[in-house]
């Protein structure tokens, strides 16, 4: 309840690099409407130097730049700036969207988009920033509380039993609230190396994971799917 | 793909050249004006002709007229324009031409070309003038030119037979029977005379001679005679033919062929003038056989038997040849196939052997066994004859120096290995002996050799063998006997083999021909593509007739295009390419060992095709070609050229094809896009002014920029699948398989169409144990939005769509279903096509969408079916295949914890 508070007092600042003019009016009119602060800049030169000087909470960044590839300008970015990115680009293979993801972005959307759903992305990798480690072990979204120190889920104040695949799953996914995981991030990390590639086992685990934690299985909440990407955990703090 | 697809001529060009040839195809008429003899006044009437054509304001001019300064000619040439002449230099003196291009490049409607017979001077294009009135023609003008009887080839002999002057300067009766108009000049013979008695033809002295000479009063009337029947024959013909198409079609009604059989004597040249005139006259069909000879013909035969050949075809005589050892069966042979009627012989000069043993001559079994087939046999000359009586069946000693010397070094060999034995084995057995070597040698040796072997080892029988031996002196008189035995058996046992052999390589030479064309015919059938065609043809003309061969091909317009498109040892100079470009629009052969610029390297023949003249084939011969050679030559040339114009056709009709079909996309394309465009993007913009207004309540307001964010949908819709045709198009499209959960299929797609579907009634179908698929999520996710946004435009509001998904080991099935009006049965089969939409939609789309569904399923290697169901709607199932996954290796504990 804090952090909303604190959002609507100081408004988190947000840089928009994107050489579309219409894009960028857009993206301004919607967002400062939110109560964002919104810097623009309209291409990748520029848009390095507006975060370097203004320092964003957020980046809304785009692939197609007039002197710079955005998964250039990604990179650069990634060498010293923290806070999240969220690409918004045209481009929708899923090459490059992994390789986006691989340098470093948090989220990915593809133009053209709805603003709602810009909107909820933002808001969720905002969220993540409170999420650090370290932070309270406890968290809860909705219907669900996941103990991570005690290993311990429940929903609608019932304790759900998971395997401890199932739970490393889920504790991946909840630690990254709000960013896309990739297929083969999550195989890595809860797997192990030797799983890459190996993306029926995800499949497998995460329906199962579904079951026992999504409302209705059938139309996922918490766990929706990037076609052909990976997973985002999308839960609203409760 | 190909360097030259620019060059090549597109549909408009080839319209243009179609054109062109269309104007080429209405060639110039010839007028003959034809007489008996000179001085008959055709120069006179021809002018006439010219001067009442002038007053009729036709473009007439005079090519080349010879007045023979006689006034009364002279006077008609006034007001009629003359292309100035071209000077030849030869030998000293000036020589007159008619200057062909000149006249072709003026265009008149009529031109007038005296003398029709003439022989060119040396250095023109054409060795006749008739060649040259024939390009003229060829061009589109008139000619008007004049003939005298006894210049028709084929009336000639008989010229000669009456006038005792041989008459050199011929025109080949084929003009003269093609010719379009012929205008007969005619005077009786005592007014003819009286006009060279006045000089009014010739020099008063020139006329004495002539009078003496040739124009005596019986003669011009023979000529007279010879003229008034051959335009009496054309006219009964024009009739016969006028008749005959009135009744029934096609020509020769009278069902006449005659063959003519020639040899390589002078004779066969009058017998072959004699049958034409007979052909002619019959209306019958002509044709020459030639029956090869079993032994070599001499140089002078072989020239002899060119010229008859030549001689046959410029009368326009069908030519065949044929072998065999019994002349009577070759010749029904090729009569029955035929259908030859009657058959054209020569006396036989001379009895052979062969004729006294078959119990009559060759003429006598023709006429036995030519059943309804009428002989004719005409005399021959003995006198012409007996030059060439010498060349009859001697074999010819043409074996090379080294045969002889290992004839006679293994006869010798074989007496010296004998000699010890001829104690042990006696001499006579040594003469058995001897004669086996001769026998073995026959089958490797040319006739010479083995005849000095036989004489050799005749001689060393006798001298070392014969008791006495040492002495050629013979005392028994057995050993004589068996001597002189030994001497013919081995002579007669050398020729027969030899002549064996000499069959045998011509059968031989034959089969290889046969198996030549056989084999290109082969080649060429498999070839696609012009390339293609010309290697293989360079190939093998290079492998069966040794030649270098340069193809240069009908480029665009009509024209040769002036390069060669294979590699080609040759380099051709501009004269060449000259040469090669009058050859392609004439269609004759030109070059080196012809009548028509001869002074080249090359010698080029047109590659004619069944309807298209298709280019040039030039060749640098070493000598001419034999008419055997020839005859293959020709038919090795029809092969290649029937081949090149199937791929020319072939590749104009893909040409167009492709150009009409890209068409036919292109108008359907921008039809149903800019008209699918238009819809959302003035819905976008009649929306949002509405909005910047401000002058409606909240609800409105709301239903505005719902419709708004519709039509953008729907725009992004029609971009996607644009962009997805794209990709399939370029062929780029390869699936990523990848394991997928179906619910997230469906949620994506559920998700992404929830405005468009809550207007429907939606039944998902999975069953609970649904396993995993593998497939490409996008591509899949595409088919799947295509198949439910097909639903909910085609399927009226409140109904329910069901999409039904399961896995049928090895498939994965997905089902569409709607109660939308269903697929029109005849629209089915263009279901997929692209831009097709069914007539009656009245929903959006630019007819991509199921074209995108069809595209990325068979990138899948799946299947589209579409089925109307029972109560109304359609049913689209889309099968995948996809087995189960693995996995083995998840029942094993994990250990990662």
């Amino acid at each position: 309840m804090s952090d909303m508070m604190k959002e609507k007092e100081v408004k988190d600042a947000i840089l928009i690099i994107d050489d579309e003019v219409q894009i960028r009016r857009l993206l301004e009119i919607t967002l400062s409407a939110n109560g964002y602060r919104i810097s623009e800049a309209a291409d990748g030169k520029n848009g390095i130097i507006e975060a370097a000087t203004r320092h964003p909470q957020l980046i809304i960044l785009d692939l197609g730049l007039p002197d710079e590839d955005g998964q250039q300008v990604l990179i650069k970015l990634r060498e010293w700036y923290h806070n999240p990115i969220i690409i918004l680009s045209v481009r929708n293979s899923e090459d490059e969207i992994i390789k986006a993801l691989d340098n470093g972005a948090n989220d990915y959307l593809t133009k053209p988009f709805r603003t709602g759903e810009l909107l909820a992305r933002i808001r969720s990798a905002l969220r993540s920033i409170q999420l650090g480690p370290g932070n309270d072990p406890v968290l809860a979204f909705q219907s669900l509380t996941i103990d991570l120190a005690n290993h311990r889920v429940m929903k609608h104040g019932e304790v759900i039993k998971l395997t401890s695949t199932e739970f490393s799953l889920l504790a991946l996914m909840v630690k990254n609230s709000g960013k896309v995981l990739t297929h083969q991030y999550i195989l890595k990390e809860v797997w192990g190396q030797g799983y890459i590639g190996q993306s029926q086992y995800l499949r497998v685990f995460v329906a199962q994971l579904r079951k026992k934690i999504e409302d209705d299985p059938a139309k996922p909440k918490l766990i929706v799917t990037e076609s052909g990407i990976g997973y985002r955990f999308a839960g609203d703090p409760g | 793909m190909n360097p030259d697809s620019e060059n090549r001529p597109s549909p408009d060009e080839l319209l243009a050249a179609l054109k062109l040839e269309e104007e080429k195809g209405k060639r110039g008429k010839l007028k003959i004006f034809f007489g008996m003899c000179a001085g008959v006044g055709k120069t006179y009437t021809m002018l006439e002709a010219a001067q009442a054509d002038k007053s009729k304001k036709i473009d007439v001019i005079i090519g080349y007229v010879e007045t023979h300064n006689r006034k009364e000619t002279d006077i008609l040439t006034e007001g009629l324009e003359t292309v100035p002449r071209k000077s030849y230099y030869y030998k000293g003196s000036v020589l007159q031409e008619p200057d062909v291009d000149s006249i072709t490049e003026r265009r008149p409607q009529v031109v007038l070309i005296d003398e029709l017979a003439h022989t060119n001077a040396p250095g023109c294009r054409h060795l006749k003038r008739y060649q040259d009135v024939m390009d003229i023609l060829d061009e589109g003008i008139d000619v008007y030119t004049t003939l005298n009887v006894q210049h028709i080839e084929s009336r000639s002999d008989t010229v000669a037979q009456i006038t005792g002057i041989i008459v050199r300067e011929t025109v080949p009766d084929e003009v003269f029977e093609k010719a379009d108009d012929i205008e007969l000049v005619d005077i009786i013979p005592d007014e003819l005379l009286q006009r060279f008695r006045e000089g009014k033809v010739y020099t008063p002295e020139q006329s004495r001679e002539a009078m003496q000479n040739f124009f005596r009063k019986g003669n011009i009337t023979a000529l007279r005679e010879m003229a008034l029947r051959l335009v009496a024959d054309r006219v009964d013909k024009q009739l016969k033919q006028y008749m005959q198409q009135k009744r029934i079609p096609g020509p020769w009604k009278s069902g006449l062929h005659l063959m003519v059989v020639i040899s390589p004597s002078p004779h066969s040249a009058k017998l072959i003038r004699w049958s034409k005139t007979l052909s002619y006259t019959m209306g019958a069909t002509l044709r020459a056989l030639y029956i090869e000879a079993p032994y070599k013909l001499s140089p002078s035969q072989q020239d002899q038997l060119t010229k008859n050949i030549r001689l046959a075809r410029q009368l326009g005589a069908e030519y065949s040849i044929t072998s065999g050892n019994d002349i009577v069966k070759a010749i029904l042979n090729v009569a029955h196939k035929e259908n030859i009627t009657h058959i054209i012989i020569g006396k036989p000069r001379h009895r052979t052997l062969r004729s006294l043993l078959r119990l009559g001559n060759f003429v006598t079994r023709l006429i036995r066994y030519s059943g309804n087939i009428d002989v004719y046999v005409l005399g021959s000359d003995l006198a012409v004859d007996k030059r060439f009586k010498r060349f009859i069946s001697f074999p010819s000693f043409t074996s090379s120096v080294s045969k002889y010397l290992l004839a006679g070094f293994v006869t010798i060999v074989m007496a010296l290995i004998l000699f010890p034995l001829r104690e042990l084995i006696g001499y006579q057995v040594v003469a058995l002996l001897l004669l086996l070597t001769v026998s073995m040698l026959a089958i490797f040796l040319g006739i010479g050799p083995i005849l000095l072997s036989a004489t050799l080892s005749a001689l060393l029988w006798d001298y070392f063998f014969i008791p006495p031996p040492f002495t050629l002196h013979v005392e028994k008189p057995v050993d004589v006997l068996l001597l002189s035995m030994y001497f013919i058996i081995a002579m007669l046992n050398g020729i027969l083999t030899s002549r064996v052999r000499r069959q045998e390589r011509m059968t031989r030479v034959r089969e290889e021909r046969t198996n030549a064309l056989y084999q290109l015919t082969k080649e060429l059938a498999m070839t696609s593509g012009i390339e293609e065609v010309l290697n293989v043809a360079v190939k093998d003309i290079k492998k069966y007739f040794n030649l270098d061969g340069a193809f240069i091909l009908q480029g665009s317009n009509n024209e040769l295009s002036r390069e060669i498109r294979h590699t080609s040892p040759l380099t051709l100079t501009d004269t060449d390419m000259t040469i090669a470009s009058w050859s392609f629009h004439h269609s004759g052969t030109a070059g080196r060992f012809t009548d028509t610029l001869p002074s080249t390297e090359f010698t080029f023949y047109p590659l004619v095709g069944l309807r298209l003249p298709m280019g040039v084939i030039a060749v640098r011969h070493r000598r001419a070609f034999s008419n055997e050679d020839e005859i293959f030559w020709d038919t090795f040339r029809t092969q290649i050229s029937n081949a090149l114009e199937r791929e020319f056709l072939n590749e104009l009709a893909r040409q167009a094809s492709v150009l009409d079909e890209s068409d036919k996309l292109y108008k359907t394309l921008f039809n149903s896009i800019s008209h699918e465009l238009r819809i959302p993007v003035s819905t976008i913009m009649g929306a949002a002014d509405a909005l910047l207004s401000n002058r409606y309540d909240e609800g409105t307001y709301t239903r505005l920029c719902n419709e708004v964010f519709t039509a953008s949908g729907r725009l992004n819709h029609i971009i996607e699948n644009l962009l997805n045709m794209s990709r399939l198009e370029s062929g780029r499209i390869t699936p990523h398989l990848d394991w997928h959960d179906v619910h997230d299929l469906v949620n994506r797609v559920t998700q992404n169409l929830d405005r468009e579907l809550h207007r429907f009634k939606l039944d998902i179908v999975i069953p609970d144990d649904m396993p995993m698929v593998r497939i490409d999520f996008g591509l899949m996710e595409q088919v799947l939005y295509n198949l439910v946004y097909n639903a909910t435009q085609y399927a009226p509001a409140g109904t329910t769509i069901r999409i039904k998904l399961y896995h049928d080991d090895p498939y994965f099935i997905m089902q569409v279903m709607d109660r939308g009006p269903g697929f029109p049965p005849e629209s089915i089969p263009h279901i997929f096509d692209k831009f097709y939409r069914v007539s009656a939609a009245s929903a959006g789309g630019i007819g991509l969408g199921l074209s995108i569904v069809k595209g990325f399923v068979d990138a899948h290697k799946g299947t589209v079916m579409i089925q109307n169901r029972q109560n109304g709607g359609s049913l689209i199932t889309i099968k995948i295949p996809s087995e189960l996954p693995d996995l083995t290796l998840l029942k094993q504990p994990l250990t990662n914890e």
